[in-house]
C-alpha cells in the first residue's frame, strides 16, 4: 500500500510541477462550452435547455484530450518498462495514474463547472446535481481513457486513434452524467442516476485495470 | 488438476490442418448458402403475404433482421475468439477476429442502410433517434475502433493482442450501452415510433425469415473461412506447406 501512495505522491508532483497540465483541460473545457453558443444561439430559454449536454460533452472531450498523455511520458523515457518488469503491483501503479489524471481531469473540471452553468442559464437548483455527477462520472471516463491511451501508447499517431477507441464507450456515462442534470433542472429525485453513474464507476474499477495492465504490457513488448 | 481441452481444439490450432479442413466445409457452406438464400429470398418477396398495415414495404425485414443479428453475433465472436487466441495464443483464432472486424461493420452498415430504407415509408424519416438504431450506430462504431486499432499497429502479433483487448472491453459495455440507449430514449422522448412488434407474425412470415437468417449464418460463414484462408495464407506463406501448396498449382 505505501507503494501505491509513493507512486501517487509521484504522480500529483509530476502534474503540479507542470501546471499547464492542470490549466489546459480545463481551457479546453471552456473554450468547447463557448463555441455552442456561438454556433447555434445565444437565446438564455435555448442555452438552459441544453446546457447538460454541452456540459458533458465538454467535460467528455476535455478528459479526452488529456487522456492520451497517461502513459506517454513514462513509455518514451523507459520507465515504464521498468515498472512493468518490477515485482510490484501493476495495479498499484496504473490506479495511481488514474487517479491522478482524474484530480485534473475530474475532479478541477467540477469545481469549475457552475460557472459554465452560469454561461449557459442552467436553473440553480441543478448546481448540486451537475457537481455531483460530474464527481461520480469522470472517474469512468478516466478509468476508459486509460484503457484506451494504453493501447495507443506504444503508437506514434495517438490522437485520433484514441479517440475512436474510447469515444463509443463513453456513451453511457454521457447518458447518465447528462439525464442527472437534466432531473435536476426539473426538481425530479437525481438519486436513481447517482447510483447508476456509481454502479458503472464500481464495474469499471473492478475491470479496467486488468484491461489497462494486459494493454500495457502489449504496448511495451511490441 | 489437469484439465486437457478435446482433440479437435488443437487441431483447429495448425494452420495447415485449419486450411485443409475449411477448404472441405467451404464448398457444403457454400451450398447451404445459395439453397437458403434462394428460397427465403423468393418465398419471402414473392410468396408470404403483405403485412395488413405496412403492405409490400415490410419485406425488407427479410434482409433487415438477419443483418441486424448477424452484426451482433459475428461481435460475440470476434471477442470470444480473440480471448481464445489470448489465452492459448492461438494463431488461428486471432485471424479469426481480425477477419470478422471488416466483415462485421459491413453487415453493421447493411442493417443500418436497410433500416433507413424501412424507416422512410414507415417512420416517413431515414433516420429516427431510437434506441435500436442507436445501439446499432454504437456497434458500427465499435467495429471501426477495432479495425482501426488493428491496422495502426505493424507488428501483426501486437495489433492481434491489442484488437483483443478492446473487443472484449467492448464485449463487456455492449449490454451497459444497450441499456443506457435504451433508457435515454424512453427518457427522453418517450416512444413516439415502436418498432413493429412481431408476436401475432404467421407462420408463412417467419418461416422465410428463418430460412434467411440461416442463410445468412452461413453466407457469413463462407465469407468468413474464405477470408481467414487468405490470411492464414499470407501470413504462413514463408512456411514449409504454403510454398508446397504454391508449388502444386
Amino acid at each position: 500500500m505505501s507503494f501505491f501512495y509513493a507512486t501517487l505522491k509521484r504522480e500529483l508532483l509530476l502534474v503540479f510541477r507542470h501546471r499547464s497540465d492542470i490549466i489546459n483541460p480545463l481551457a479546453f473545457f471552456l473554450m468547447v462550452a463557448v463555441l455552442f453558443p456561438l454556433g447555434v444561439s445565444p437565446d438564455p430559454t435555448f442555452l438552459s435547455e441544453v446546457a447538460s449536454g454541452v456540459i458533458w460533452v465538454a467535460a467528455l472531450l476535455a478528459c479526452l484530450l488529456s487522456v492520451d498523455g497517461i502513459f506517454r511520458s513514462d513509455y518514451e523515457d523507459g520507465s515504464l518498462e521498468q515498472m512493468l518488469i518490477s515485482s510490484e503491483s501493476l495495479w498499484a501503479i496504473v490506479t495511481a495514474k488514474v487517479i491522478t489524471h482524474w484530480i485534473v481531469s475530474g475532479f478541477f473540471l467540477a469545481l469549475i463547472s457552475p460557472l459554465v452553468a452560469m454561461m449557459f442559464f442552467l436553473p440553480e437548483p441543478a448546481y448540486p446535481s451537475l457537481i455531483a455527477s460530474l464527481l461520480l462520472g469522470t472517474p469512468t471516463l478516466s478509468l476508459m481513457g486509460a484503457i484506451g491511451s494504453a493501447l495507443t501508447v506504444g503508437l506514434r499517431k495517438g490522437g485520433v486513434l484514441i479517440s475512436l477507441l474510447v469515444l463509443p464507450l463513453y456513451i453511457p456515462v454521457l447518458i447518465f452524467g447528462a439525464g442527472t442534470v437534466q432531473a435536476g433542472a426539473m426538481g425530479l429525485p437525481i438519486q436513481g442516476y447517482l447510483a447508476l453513474l456509481a454502479a458503472i464507476l464500481v464495474f469499471s474499477l473492478m475491470l479496467a485495470p486488468i484491461a489497462i495492465v494486459a494493454a500495457l504490457k502489449i504496448s511495451v513488448r511490441s | 488438476m489437469k484439465v486437457s481441452m478435446p482433440r479437435w481444439f488443437y487441431q483447429l490450432a495448425s494452420p495447415r490442418w485449419f486450411y485443409s479442413f475449411t477448404g472441405k466445409l467451404l464448398p457444403w457452406f457454400g451450398l447451404a448458402t445459395l439453397v437458403f438464400l434462394s428460397v427465403g429470398l423468393v418465398w419471402g418477396l414473392v410468396f408470404a403475404p403483405a403485412d395488413y398495415q405496412q403492405g409490400n414495404s415490410f419485406r425488407i425485414i427479410y434482409i433487415h433482421v438477419p443483418s441486424s443479428i448477424l452484426a451482433q453475433s459475428c461481435y460475440m465472436l470476434m471477442a470470444i475468439s480473440g480471448a481464445i487466441g489470448l489465452i492459448w495464443k492461438m494463431k488461428i483464432a486471432h485471424i479469426i477476429a481480425q477477419v470478422c472486424a471488416p466483415i462485421g461493420a459491413s453487415i453493421a452498415v447493411m442493417s443500418l442502410a436497410t433500416g433507413a430504407i424501412w424507416g422512410k415509408p414507415t417512420w416517413g424519416a431515414w433516420w429516427v433517434w431510437d434506441a435500436r438504431l442507436t445501439a446499432m450506430l454504437v456497434l458500427l462504431f465499435l467495429y471501426i475502433g477495432v479495425i482501426a486499432l488493428h491496422a495502426a499497429f505493424e507488428n501483426k502479433a501486437s495489433a492481434d493482442k491489442a484488437a483483443a483487448i478492446l473487443a472484449l472491453v467492448g464485449l463487456v459495455n455492449i449490454p451497459i450501452i444497450k441499456y443506457s440507449v435504451e433508457w435515454w430514449n424512453t427518457l427522453h422522448q418517450g416512444a413516439t415510433f415502436t418498432i413493429t412488434e412481431k408476436p401475432a407474425m404467421p407462420p408463412e412470415m417467419w418461416i422465410p425469415l428463418l430460412i434467411m437468417v440461416l442463410g445468412f449464418y452461413c453466407f457469413f460463414s463462407v465469407v468468413l473461412m474464405g477470408h481467414a484462408r487468405v490470411e492464414l495464407l499470407e501470413r504462413e506463406k514463408r512456411s514449409d506447406w504454403v510454398k508446397q501448396l504454391i508449388e502444386r498449382y
